[in-house]
């Protein structure tokens, strides 16, 4: 089993065009690094040398990790990370 | 209960039990009704508050007109408002919102100025700030920067609530212009020590995120992380079934983003119980369900009122 990385439409032309791919780590940096290795440039556009990009959410298991341990978050194999542009949310 | 006009009827709303969905009596779930407000949702308190904040500062006066990004509640309670008041009213709003939030917008006598699906309420806070920039007359209270609106819910919300739930361990509200959270969250953290404040965030279908750049996000002027304990995404699916359970075991008809606030109260609830901890969980119901009629949320298979659902911004 590997961790599932769902990927937002506008970074597929780097993923092939997968809506997920997989990758393995002992955190979610590591896992970042584990996945930019087969889709070059995916890691620069969701961290950048402060941590996570501003109008970047990353969610493990549908959890904020902002709130965990941002990139130190701890991930194991079943979990699955979704990756999301930041919006302003819908009935306001 | 008597009051000298409908707008001296917003606040107050009722907080009720969930029996059922709770999952014992150490472990309690509570609804805040915030549908019990006069145009039907917890935004009359933010529009109100908005409002009453402007007039004070002379920004508005009898003739004004005045421009708002919304996709619905704070448009209606604004449109409400502006009428009573003497003021225009021009609603900023994705098309990709149900029929139900015009017709009650033009019921009101606002104007709308609709902004392209795809991107979902950041374009509406786009096209909103041009018309603004255009038009240097018209006043945009624009809730999403507006200090008034976290007031609003330090003020009100959040001193009803620890009112009606004084041993409260957790509040889950959604996330969205996030003033009810920053607003709820810092008066709740000043006066119960350790609760919880939780975001619940709806997960919308691909066509809202669609062709968003990464650098092109948005976060609202008011939020600060550092209010919340957590932050939860629940998806379509997930925020429907809940919706369709206050229905069906506690007799409560919200909208679909109160199913969101449930889904993750439930999970909180779940995680006190395993850990043998005792919990009240106060969940904010934005509003009822009437203006979700239309997207078939509330009848037929889940999979049809998700399939329904994926391109709307349904909270």
């Amino acid at each position: 089993m590997a961790i599932e990385v769902r990927i937002p439409t506008i970074l597929r032309p780097l993923t092939g065009g997968a809506k997920a791919v997989e990758g393995s780590g002992d955190t979610l940096d590591e896992l970042l690094t584990d996945v930019d290795s087969r889709h070059a440039g995916l890691r620069g556009r969701l961290v950048d040398d402060s941590g996570l990009r501003r109008f970047v959410n990353v969610y493990l298991n549908d959890e904020d990790v902002r709130f965990l341990g941002g990139l130190g978050t701890t991930v194991k194999d079943g979990d699955t990370v979704t990756v999301l542009p930041a919006v302003a949310g819908g009935a306001r | 209960m008597r009051y000298d006009s409908i707008l001296d009827a917003v606040g107050g709303t009722p907080l009720v039990g969930l029996p059922n969905l709770s999952p014992g009596p150490d472990v309690r779930l509570w609804a805040k009704l915030e549908d019990r407000n006069p145009t039907g949702s917890v935004k009359d308190r933010v529009a109100l508050a908005m409002v009453r904040t402007a007039e004070k500062e002379g920004r508005l006066c009898p003739g004004s007109t005045v421009l708002e990004p919304t996709s619905g509640n704070t448009g209606i309670s604004l449109a409400m408002i502006c009428k009573l008041r003497g003021y225009k009213l021009v609603c900023v709003m994705p098309e990709n919102t149900s029929p139900e939030r015009t017709a009650l917008l033009q019921m009101y006598g606002a104007s709308i100025v609709y902004s392209p699906a795809a991107g979902g309420s950041n374009e509406a806070v786009r096209v909103a700030k041009q018309l603004a920039a255009a038009n240097p007359d018209w006043v945009m209270l624009y809730q999403y920067g507006n200090e008034a609106n976290a007031r609003a819910h330090y003020e009100t919300t959040g001193p009803e609530i620890l009112h009606d739930l004084p041993g409260i361990t957790h509040f889950v509200a959604g996330l969205g212009t996030t003033g009810t959270l920053m607003g709820t969250g810092r008066f709740l953290r000043e006066h119960v020590p350790g609760v919880k404040i939780i975001a619940a965030e709806p997960r919308y279908g691909e066509l809202v995120y669609g062709l968003r750049n990464m650098d092109e996000g948005f976060v609202p002027e008011l939020y600060d992380d550092s209010v919340l304990t957590a932050r939860y995404s629940v998806s379509s699916a997930d925020a429907l079934r809940r919706t369709r359970q206050l229905v069906s075991l506690e007799g409560i008809f919200a909208g679909i983003s109160s199913g969101c606030v449930l889904h993750a109260g439930l999970a909180l609830a779940n995680r006190a119980t395993e850990a043998g901890e005792r919990a009240d969980i106060a969940l904010l119901v934005a509003d009822a369900g009437w203006k979700y009629l239309s997207t078939g949320a509330y009848g037929g298979t889940l999979d049809e009122a998700e399939s329904r659902l994926e391109s709307e911004l349904w909270a």
